[in-house]
């Protein structure tokens, strides 16, 4: 991997490194190569399985003792995912990562990807072993095009060691793992767009069910998990799936990696147990830069919730944490703000980012995420009415269950919750014709 | 129309799938186009869904739809800057105002001598190193500073 040379700036001391363990050993050039891989063990746990047969029930139930939730945002537990995949099938069965990581403050799977890839190969070929899958890609968002060839070489490496292709470790098992590259639009991070697009079509959503575990890729049975999710599986199969739901809390096995992006002092992504209380984490991130005060967070990307500071602070960070606290852990992409951010105008470009990506298969979202955009646009050139305020919020009501996919409820979410927890910015914005924060 | 070099770039991209399932490469086909002619004609989508055997409309729904092709001739150096809200917060709209003045163009619009480009993206999930910008689809740029831009810029002179 000689392409690699990026450095690791983020401080280890406080993570506990389970997808992004190559850290550990060696951070200054290539930490995510072969050998640094199977020093700590790599590629052991395909190989005991496959050579030794283990059944595939005994790994979905390893994994789903684990409680293993799926890392791309939505949480469900991945063993039970798993578990719906049809055993037989005469054909080919395919296996999907989702690394089109799009979601404004989302970049924790790029790191997987450049430091760590050999993880999140050997992750797919035990779920391929597990679910029967022939052929595996791993969609790789369209942006970070250095980070795809690290991969692709990656893939070589793990193909001439004789861990991807046919008859692995002298067995009958086969599976060969292709890169595939996005080419930008946030809703293939959808997984039956992103299979859409794997066919080389348009990424608009498919109408559910059926789901992909019946009709995926190419018409087949295809399991699709994010990238987080498939590069737990090998520690869970070494450790066992109890050892790493005991890193979390209850109904939160593991560690997360946290995106934490905007107004801190060290952004960049932190792998710690599930359940970190939030103050912790802001604190792992250099706490707020400038040594301002927090207004607000954007705890798992801005289809979650946004949070005034009163909200998060005494908040943990886990599934039930955060939904306890009136938002939800998402990708686990923390967007921090200041008290010198102006919520009109950071939810007017929100606005904005839902209306470009909207992939305009269902009227109320591609309608209505114009609709917000301009009424946003018009209370920040200083032309908002006071009736604005319901009318976004009646918009994004009659968007959000009325679409295809989940993308309708992200574009409701960000404008209701600004406007809940921040109105009277939006009625100053209004009456004065210009920001109550910025006064400009 | 295309160099035997991309013809293979496409072919290796056509081996990842079912031999009967030639249009899931047409991404990355266009994608290979794109970089050997600077941007995407009609004349060179069709090309490639020929090449490919497939509708040319089925091209061009894909060329349309995802926002990293370019339909129109871009600079030498296509620069997209993201403005989104992580870029937003940590001084985006100071490096679009740089870039502007700098190279004399707005969004969309190329340099006279035909060297850059400029073009607002949307998020390239790369936010812990913002404010950012890619150059020709390929080289990340992070942690920009106006003058990391002048050097970024000197170094594609």
């Amino acid at each position: 991997m000689s392409l690699h040379k990026t450095p690791v700036v983020a401080d280890l001391s406080k993570q506990t490194l389970v997808t992004l363990r190559t850290l550990s050993e060696s951070q200054d050039a290539n930490p995510g190569n072969l050998k640094n891989y199977e020093k700590l063990g790599g590629y052991a746990q395909l190989k005991r399985i496959v050579t030794e047969k283990v059944k595939a029930t005994d790994i979905i139930t390893e994994v789903k003792t684990s409680n293993l939730r799926g890392r791309g945002g939505a949480g469900f537990p991945t063993g039970l995912k798993w578990s719906f995949m049809p055993r037989y099938f005469d054909g080919t069965k395919y296996l999907v990562c989702n690394s089109d990581e799009g979601e404004p403050g989302t970049f924790k799977d790029r790191d997987i990807i450049r430091y760590n890839p050999h993880q999140l190969i050997e992750g797919m070929a035990i779920a391929a072993y597990t679910l029967g899958a022939r052929v595996g890609y791993n969609y790789i968002h369209g942006e970070i095009w250095q980070d795809y060839e690290i991969f692709e070489e990656a893939l070589d490496e793990a193909r001439k060691a004789g861990y991807l292709g046919e008859n692995l470790f002298g067995t009958n098992f086969c599976f060969d793992l292709y890169a595939v590259h996005g080419y930008g639009a946030y809703i293939c991070g959808e997984e039956t767009a992103l299979i859409e697009s794997i066919e080389g079509k348009k990424g608009q959503p498919r109408f559910k069910p059926p789901f992909p575990a019946s009709y995926g890729v190419f018409g087949k049975p295809t399991n699709v998990n994010n990238t987080e999710s498939y590069a737990s599986i090998p520690w869970i199969l070494q450790h066992g799936g109890q050892a790493f739901q005991d890193l979390g809390v209850p109904n939160s096995g593991g560690t997360k990696l946290f995106s934490v992006s905007g107004h801190v002092e060290k952004p960049g992504n932190y792998e710690v147990k599930m359940g970190m209380p939030f103050v912790d984490l802001l604190e792992m991130a250099g706490g707020i830069w400038h040594g301002r005060t927090l207004k607000a967070v954007i705890p798992g990307g801005p289809s979650t919730a946004v949070m005034p500071a009163s909200a998060i602070l005494g908040a943990t960070m886990d599934y039930e944490g955060l939904s306890k606290a009136g938002s939800s852990l998402g990708a686990g992409s923390m967007i921090v703000m200041d008290d010198t951010t102006c919520m009109v105008t950071a939810l007017k470009r929100l606005s904005y980012f839902f209306y470009e990506e909207s992939c305009g298969q269902c009227t109320p979202c591609r309608e209505g995420t114009g609709w917000v955009y301009r009424v946003l646009k018009r209370i920040v050139d200083g032309e908002g009415k006071m009736e604005d305020l319901d009318l976004l919020t009646d918009i994004s009501n009659n968007i959000s269950g009325r679409t295809i996919c989940a993308l309708g409820e992200a574009a409701a979410t960000p404008v209701l919750s600004f406007i809940k927890h921040f109105r009277p910015e939006f009625e100053y914005y209004i009456q004065h014709g210009k920001s109550m924060v910025t006064g400009k | 129309m295309l160099s035997q070099v991309s013809l293979d770039k496409i072919e290796y991209e056509l081996s990842k799938y079912p031999k009967e399932n030639r249009q899931a490469a047409v991404m990355s086909a266009l994608r290979i186009a794109q970089a050997e002619q600077g941007w995407l004609s009609k004349e060179t989508i069709a090309y490639v869904a020929e090449y490919l055997g497939i509708p040319a409309i089925a091209a061009l729904e894909v060329a349309t739809f995802y926002n990293m092709y370019d339909l129109q001739p871009v600079g030498k150096y296509k620069i997209t800057i993201c403005t989104n809200i992580s870029c937003m917060l940590r001084g985006s709209d100071e490096i679009v105002d740089h870039l502007q003045k700098k190279l004399k163009v707005g969004f969309n619009e190329v340099t006279e001598d035909g060297q850059f480009s400029l073009k607002e993206g949307e998020c390239m999930g790369c936010c812990g190193g913002a404010p950012l910008m890619h150059v020709n689809n390929t080289h990340m740029h992070e942690f920009l500073t106006p003058a990391k831009v002048d050097e970024i810029l000197g170094e594609l002179k």
